[in-house]
C-alpha cells in the first residue's frame, strides 16, 4: 500500500521510482508449513543483494515468487512496480550450471536468441536483423562470439554460464535472478562471470539478486544480504548480518562467524541443513 | 548370392511400374510423411524421445490391430492407438527415467494385445502383415486425402509453437523461468508425434516408424548444431530415404521398410563420419 501511495502523482502502471523489487509482509506456506513470513525487502535498481541461508529455507521459492511461478500466501510483491507473472519481461533469469548433452542440437547463439523470444509464439521471421543484432551485442559483451557458433553441449562449464548470463541480459531486463550460478564452476570462472554480473548492474543499473549458498565469491560485490533460516531472516549489509550474534540468533544455536582475510568462514551452521521439498524449478 | 542381390536390387518393368497410379500415391504419400517426419525429427532428438517415438509406434500398431479385429479401419484404429499413447507419454514429460520405465511397461502390453487381436483375426494374412512393415499398396487416393490433411495440421501447429518448443526442449529450467507452458507443450509435442506415427505405421510400418521419425533427426544432429539447419537436413534424409525406399522396392516387389530403413541408415553412417572427421579437424586447429 505504502508503494501506492508514494507513487500516486506519477503514472500509474510503471511508476518511474519504484523499487527494482519490492515485497511486503510476504508470505508463503506449504499446508501447516510456513516457509517465510512478514518478508519486507526492497531492492533498488542497481543493487546487489545477495539470498543466503540453508537448504530448504525458501530460497529458490522467493525466486519462484518472483518469476511468478508460485503465489504468495499473504502479502504483495511487485517488479519494478508491477505484479509477478509468466514471462516478464522485466526479469532475467541465471539458473545453475548444469550437464547439457554434447549432441544437443543448439549453438549458443541459439540460447541467447531463445532468452530473447524464445518465449514467443510463432516462427519469428519478421525482424530477425535485429534480433541478430542483439544476439551479436549480447554475446559480445560476455565474450562468448568466438564460441557462438559451437554445439553448447561441447563448451566448458565456464563457457556455458558465460553463454546464461547473456542469455538473461538480452532482453535488456530491470531485474536479474540468479539462482545459485556459480556452483560447480572453478574460482576463475566464478570471477568470470560475477564480473560480468557487476559490470551490466554498474552500467545499465540493474538490481541483482543473486541466491547462493557460499557468499565469498561475490562479497566484494554485495550491497545487503538476505540471510534466511527456518522462517526467520534478516536484512542488511553484510558486515551488520554476518555476524556471530546475528547467525546465531537465526539458527538458534551457537554460530561463529570468522574473517579470515578477506573471507567469511560460519562455523556451526552446517548441521543445521535439512532435505527440502522444494528445490524442483 | 548373386540371385539373392538380383531380387533385391531389380529394375525389370520399373518404368510400367512409375506410371501406375498407386505407385505415384505411394511416392505422394511419402513425400508428405518425410516433410513432418523429418521436421519433428531434430526435436525428438532433442528431448529424448526416440523411446516414445517407439513406443508411439507399438501402440499404433495395436490400435490398427484392434481396428482390424472390430472390423473398422485400420487408419483410424492406428490414429487412436497412437494419440493415446502420445497423451500418456506427454503427460510423462521431461523425466527421462519415469518415462522410460513406463514406456517400457505400456509398450509391452500394447505389443502383447496387438499379436493376440491379430491371430485372432480371419482375414487375409497380408492385411495383419501389412501394419508391422507396411505397405506402399495400402495407400490409395482417401488415405492420401487424410494424409495431407494431418501432415498440414502437424506442421501448421509446430510453425506456431515453434519457437516455445524449442525451447523447452533444449533448455526447459529457464523456459520455465520465462513463462513458457513447457508441461503443455510436452503434451502438444506427444500428440505431434501419435498423428505423424499414425500416418508412418500403414506406410513404413509400426516397426520401421523409427527409421523416419528418429534417424534423419539423430543424423543431423551429427553434422550441425544450427536448429534450422538440423531441420532441412532431417527432411532431405527422410524424403530421400522414403522416396528412395519406395524406388527401389518396387521392381522386386519386396517390402518398402528394410529399403528406407537401410537408407536412412546410410545417411546416418555417412553423418556420423562427417562428423567425426569435422572435429578431428577442428582438433588440430589451434585455438
Amino acid at each position: 500500500m505504502t508503494i501506492a501511495s508514494r507513487t500516486n502523482s506519477r503514472a500509474p502502471d510503471r511508476p518511474a521510482g519504484a523499487p527494482a523489487i519490492a515485497l511486503r509482509g510476504a508470505q508463503v506456506r506449504f499446508g501447516h508449513r510456513v516457509l517465510w513470513d512478514e518478508l519486507d525487502l526492497e531492492v533498488e535498481p542497481g543493487e546487489f543483494v545477495a539470498v543466503l541461508g540453508p537448504n530448504g529455507s525458501g530460497k529458490t521459492t522467493l525466486v519462484r515468487v518472483l518469476l511468478g511461478l508460485q503465489p504468495l500466501s499473504a502479502g504483495e510483491v511487485r517488479i519494478a512496480g508491477e505484479p509477478p507473472r509468466h514471462g516478464n519481461p522485466t526479469i532475467g533469469y541465471i539458473p545453475q550450471q548444469k550437464q547439457i548433452d554434447r549432441d544437443l542440437p543448439l549453438r549458443g547463439r541459439d540460447l541467447v536468441g531463445l532468452g530473447l523470444d524464445g518465449h514467443r509464439f510463432g516462427l519469428g521471421l519478421r525482424g530477425r536483423a535485429e534480433r541478430r543484432a542483439r544476439v551479436d551485442a549480447a554475446l559480445a559483451a560476455v565474450g562468448g562470439t568466438a564460441y557462438a557458433d559451437a554445439p553448447i553441449g561441447r563448451l566448458s562449464g565456464g563457457e556455458q554460464q558465460r553463454l546464461r548470463v547473456a542469455q538473461a541480459l538480452v532482453g535488456d531486463p530491470a531485474v536479474l535472478l540468479c539462482d545459485e550460478p556459480l556452483l560447480s564452476l572453478d574460482l576463475a570462472h566464478q570471477r568470470t562471470v560475477t564480473d560480468l554480473i557487476d559490470a551490466r548492474r554498474r552500467s545499465a543499473g540493474t538490481a541483482v539478486l543473486f541466491v547462493t549458498h557460499e557468499i565469498n565469491p561475490v562479497l566484494p560485490l554485495v550491497d545487503r544480504v538476505l540471510y534466511l533460516v527456518g522462517g526467520r531472516f534478516r536484512v542488511g549489509p553484510p558486515e551488520e548480518v554476518m555476524t556471530s550474534e546475528v547467525l546465531s540468533e537465526l539458527y538458534r544455536t551457537e554460530v561463529d562467524v570468522l574473517r579470515v582475510r578477506d573471507r567469511i568462514v560460519v562455523v556451526g551452521a552446517e548441521a543445521h541443513c535439512h532435505p527440502e521439498p522444494e528445490d524442483v524449478p | 548370392m548373386s540371385e539373392l542381390l538380383g531380387r533385391l536390387f531389380t529394375f525389370e518393368g520399373l518404368g510400367r511400374l512409375l506410371a501406375l497410379d498407386f505407385v505415384q500415391s505411394a511416392f505422394l504419400a511419402c513425400a508428405v510423411l518425410g516433410l513432418a517426419a523429418g521436421l519433428l525429427a531434430p526435436l525428438i532428438v532433442a528431448r529424448g524421445m526416440s523411446f516414445a517415438v517407439h513406443g508411439t509406434a507399438e501402440l499404433a500398431f495395436t490400435g490398427g490391430a484392434a481396428a482390424l479385429l472390430a472390423g473398422v479401419s485400420v487408419g483410424l484404429g492406428a490414429v487412436g492407438g497412437a494419440l493415446l499413447a502420445g497423451l500418456v507419454f506427454g503427460l510423462l514429460g521431461l523425466r527421462q527415467r519415469e518415462r522410460d520405465s513406463v514406456i517400457g511397461v505400456v509398450l509391452a502390453f500394447g505389443l502383447g494385445l496387438g499379436v493376440l487381436m491379430l491371430s485372432l483375426y480371419r482375414g487375409r494374412s497380408s492385411n495383419k502383415f501389412g501394419l508391422l512393415t507396411g505397405s506402399i499398396v495400402s495407400v490409395d487416393s482417401t488415405d492420401l486425402t487424410t494424409l495431407a490433411v494431418v501432415a498440414a495440421v502437424v506442421i501448421g501447429t509446430l510453425a506456431a509453437v515453434y519457437r516455445p518448443m524449442l525451447f523447452a526442449s533444449t533448455d526447459p529450467d529457464v523456459a520455465v523461468a520465462r513463462g513458457v507452458p513447457v508441461r503443455a507443450l510436452s503434451v502438444v509435442f506427444a500428440m505431434l508425434i501419435g498423428l505423424t506415427t499414425a500416418l508412418a505405421v500403414p506406410i513404413v510400418g509400426a516397426i520401421l516408424v523409427l527409421s523416419v521419425m528418429i534417424v534423419p533427426g539423430a543424423a543431423a544432429a551429427r553434422v550441425t548444431a544450427s536448429p534450422v539447419r538440423a531441420s532441412l537436413l532431417a527432411v532431405a534424409i527422410a524424403e530421400f530415404s522414403l522416396l528412395g525406399g519406395v524406388f527401389l522396392s518396387l521392381a522386386p516387389g519386396l517390402p518398402v521398410s528394410g529399403y528406407v530403413a537401410a537408407l536412412s541408415f546410410l545417411c546416418y553412417l555417412a553423418c556420423r563420419l562427417i562428423g567425426r572427421v569435422r572435429s578431428r579437424d577442428r582438433a588440430l586447429v589451434p585455438a
